[in-house]
């Protein structure tokens, strides 16, 4: 089995190989996320946006360096930490200078390690990693390198804007901050505890913790989160977790509102329709809804293409452009010192999001418009062909523009 | 005061919904001696059945339309699958059930896909039907415990009141002298398969729209049910119906009081420690009754085994 799976990816490297010697003129981005297994739709749907704003807003405007066109080239890690570096390894002996990937921080992390020893190792074939979605504040703190560059707003970021909004609402007295029992379920809480005492008066009457991905039934939670009068929820919960606690809510008489990081596309939105209608209060960047004219044809190309798949992270319309500036700038795709550079520090104006981009030099994290938006039917751009999605409720101008950071990069 | 009687009736709704799977699971089991581990898959099969009905149709023509489907499906398994393992003995069949789950897990997620689908309640079902005091229970899941209650006086009645339950019970015991009898045993077999997989379809028709219609939604209850016909005694109805309602309670009230280790290591004289996330029994001090809710039902079955091996209810001892 051993030798066939190792025959197998040999035969399949010597064809990229000959099949990439054909195309030796494009600059390649590794597209590593999870393309089977259980992650595989969001996985999916990363690589179909990173398709459609590379054709769309890179090569069709005249690709980079006076005509080479950008290619994206998939590769599944199947959301496993050993087989996304195997395929860090098979990109760069592709010859592939530049490392895509978003889901889970955890393999986010492995990857910039792997990135990090491998450019001091081989100055010449040295590569950028490019994280669109992994949240992990580490990322841009303790763990940066010059080599990472992050696009979309850390879990920080993301609560320092939600308790931005949470500070205007003045009916919100008493907080309950639920999540998933592991890093990430207890990031959003320490962060909601901390911005929350910073920012306002507001008493938590509740934090706590439910295992991940085996509760079968929030009707008790939803009911203990009534009995403690509390006003609204922060949750980070995902998935299914995060779909049965938002109906237990709202079948349970909860009137206040959920704030929530992942309550949107992926079936969520289908799955909520009219029940979580100014109940789910999404924060993110890029979020669509009123849309530029620009974004609505944009969208509608896209959905012509990719009818399955919505523009769930926007942030990767920015990481395409800003890359392919970035090599521009720099007149080169293979002196990855001249690329990060010119990436670093760059000042984006974003006209399909209406925002500006700034990747701040200090820790290579994208400072940008963060959004909390109202899950509801008004909407010009929706979520899983559902006729919902998120509309704008409030928004936050360059969030976290001068938020502290741990972070001692290292220049070559 | 009030948050426990809303608690009694969340978990009453929940453990008759295990009771719904467990039923047809433990019905099996007392004819064919072996549990059949793709039950729960049955269920996830009625969920995502009544689901595209509804697309077309409408929930109440799922309703009906989806468990059929399934028993159906489940008859015909048993007909052209299960009996041909049968003459090879127990594992064989253990083995073929288990393969079985997969392969309709697989299917569901190549035909629906893996995200989750929305597959809701009726619009006519959707309003608060009784409040209590700060909390409310909604119509559906009212209608969750009609149906629940409905199926277990039936399932009750076809069993002990009529010919084809005393047919049925004989030939779960007494296979060769039924069948000497004149009655057909293995068209019996194939009716009680069949309408067990039915059972947990139809669970999973009303549960679908509460619980979320998703590809885990299989393995997220099908350990549970083992649980229960466990712990009520293999091939015991009364068992199956007593250990769902107890579980469905421990469940409901374990997640609804956040007890924590800390109040009761105080109790015992024990002083909270200052800086409680650098303390090496962090772990302890902050663990809490509703984090360690999902594994009280795995514990009672450890216990039972232990103390009543053949579960609460159980008789058989072969």
């Amino acid at each position: 089995m051993k030798i066939f799976k190792k025959l197998t990816a040999m035969v399949m490297a010597i064809g990229v190989l000959i099949g990439s010697s054909a195309f030796a003129d494009t600059v390649k981005i590794a597209f590593i996320d999870p393309l089977s297994g259980p992650f595989a739709t969001t996985g999916s749907n990363g690589l179909a946006e990173w398709k459609f704003a590379v054709e769309k807003l890179v090569n069709e405007k005249g690709g980079v360096l006076g005509g080479k066109k950008m290619e994206v080239v998939a590769l599944d890690n199947k959301m496993d930490g050993k087989e996304s570096l195997i395929q860090v390894q098979v990109a760069i002996d592709q010859g592939i200078r530049f490392i895509a990937q978003g889901n889970s921080s955890g393999i986010a992390n492995a990857i910039t390690d792997m990135v990090k020893k491998h450019n001091k190792r081989n100055p010449d074939k040295r590569v950028i990693f490019i994280n669109y979605s992994a949240v992990d504040p580490a990322l841009t703190n303790d763990k940066c390198n010059f080599w990472h560059f992050r696009f979309d707003a850390n879990a920080d970021i993301k609560m320092d804007a939600i308790t931005d909004v949470i500070a205007q609402v003045p009916s919100i007295k008493k907080m309950y901050l639920i999540g998933q029992d592991y890093s990430f379920g207890k990031a959003v809480a320490a962060a909601a505890e901390k911005y929350l005492a910073e920012k306002t008066s507001i008493n938590i009457v509740g934090n706590e913790l439910h295992p991940i991905g085996k509760v079968k039934d929030f009707t008790p939670y939803a009911r203990k989160i009534l009995a403690s009068g509390a006003d609204a929820v922060i949750t980070g919960n995902w998935g299914a977790d995060m779909v049965n606690l938002g109906r237990s809510l709202s079948e349970s008489g909860f009137k206040g509102p959920i704030y929530c990081y992942y309550c949107a596309s992926n079936g969520i939105t289908g799955t909520f329709g009219a029940a979580g209608k100014g109940m789910l209060h999404l924060v993110g960047e890029g979020l669509h809804n009123p849309a530029t004219p620009e974004l609505t044809a944009y969208h509608k190309a896209f959905k012509a293409k990719y009818p399955k798949w919505d523009l769930s992270q926007p942030r990767i319309i920015n990481a395409a452009q800003m890359l392919a500036a970035a090599i521009n700038k720099a007149g080169t795709a293979d002196d990855m010192v001249a690329v990060a550079s010119a990436l670093e520090g760059m000042e984006f104006d974003s006209k399909l999001l209406g925002t500006k981009v700034l990747m701040r030099a200090k820790d290579h994290q994208a400072i940008q418009n963060v959004h909390v938006g109202i899950h509801t039917d008004d909407v010009e751009i929706d979520y899983d062909n559902s006729g919902y999605g998120i509309k704008i409720f409030k928004t936050v101008e360059m969030a976290s523009m001068d938020s502290a950071t741990s972070c001692k990069m290292k220049r070559p | 005061m009030d948050l426990i009687i809303i608690n009694i009736i969340d978990g009453l709704i929940y453990g008759l919904l295990l009771f719904m799977l467990s039923s047809g699971l433990t019905l099996i089991f007392s004819m064919m001696g072996v549990l059949n581990l793709s039950h729960a898959a049955f269920y996830m099969l009625g969920a995502y059945f009544a689901y595209q009905i509804s697309l077309v149709i409408g929930f109440w023509v799922g309703l009906i339309v989806a468990p059929v489907l399934v028993t159906i499906l489940g008859a015909l398994v048993e007909r052209y699958g299960l009996r041909r393992v049968h003459q090879y003995g127990h594992v064989p069949e253990l083995i073929f059930t288990f393969g079985l789950f997969f392969v309709i897990e697989e299917s569901v997620q190549y035909i629906w896909g893996r995200n989750m689908v929305p597959y809701n309640s009726p619009e006519s079902l959707n309003f608060i039907a009784i409040n209590l005091a700060g909390g409310s229970i909604p119509a559906y899941k009212v209608f969750m415990l009609l149906v629940s209650v409905a199926i277990f006086v039936a399932l009750y009645y076809v069993l002990a009141r009529t010919r084809i339950g005393m047919i049925i019970q004989a030939a779960l015991s007494y296979p060769k002298t039924v069948e000497a009898l004149g009655h057909n045993v293995p068209l019996v077999f194939m009716g009680v398969f069949g309408v067990g997989t039915g059972l947990a379809g139809l669970a999973g028709v009303i549960a679908g729209p509460s619980l979320t219609t998703f590809p885990g939604m299989a393995f997220l209850l099908g350990s549970i049910v083992f649980v229960c016909v466990v712990v009520g005694g293999l091939g015991s109805l009364t068992g199956a119906f007593l250990a769902s309602l107890l579980i469905g309670w421990l469940q409901t009230f374990a997640a609804s009081y956040n007890i924590g280790a800390a109040d009761i290591l105080i109790a015992m004289g024990y002083e909270y420690p200052k800086d409680v996330y650098y303390h090496p029994w962090r772990d302890l001090w902050t663990l809490t009754l509703p984090q360690i809710g999902p594994i009280l039902p795995y514990l009672l079955l450890i216990l039972v085994l232990v103390f009543r091996p053949y579960g609460l209810f159980g008789r058989r001892d072969s």
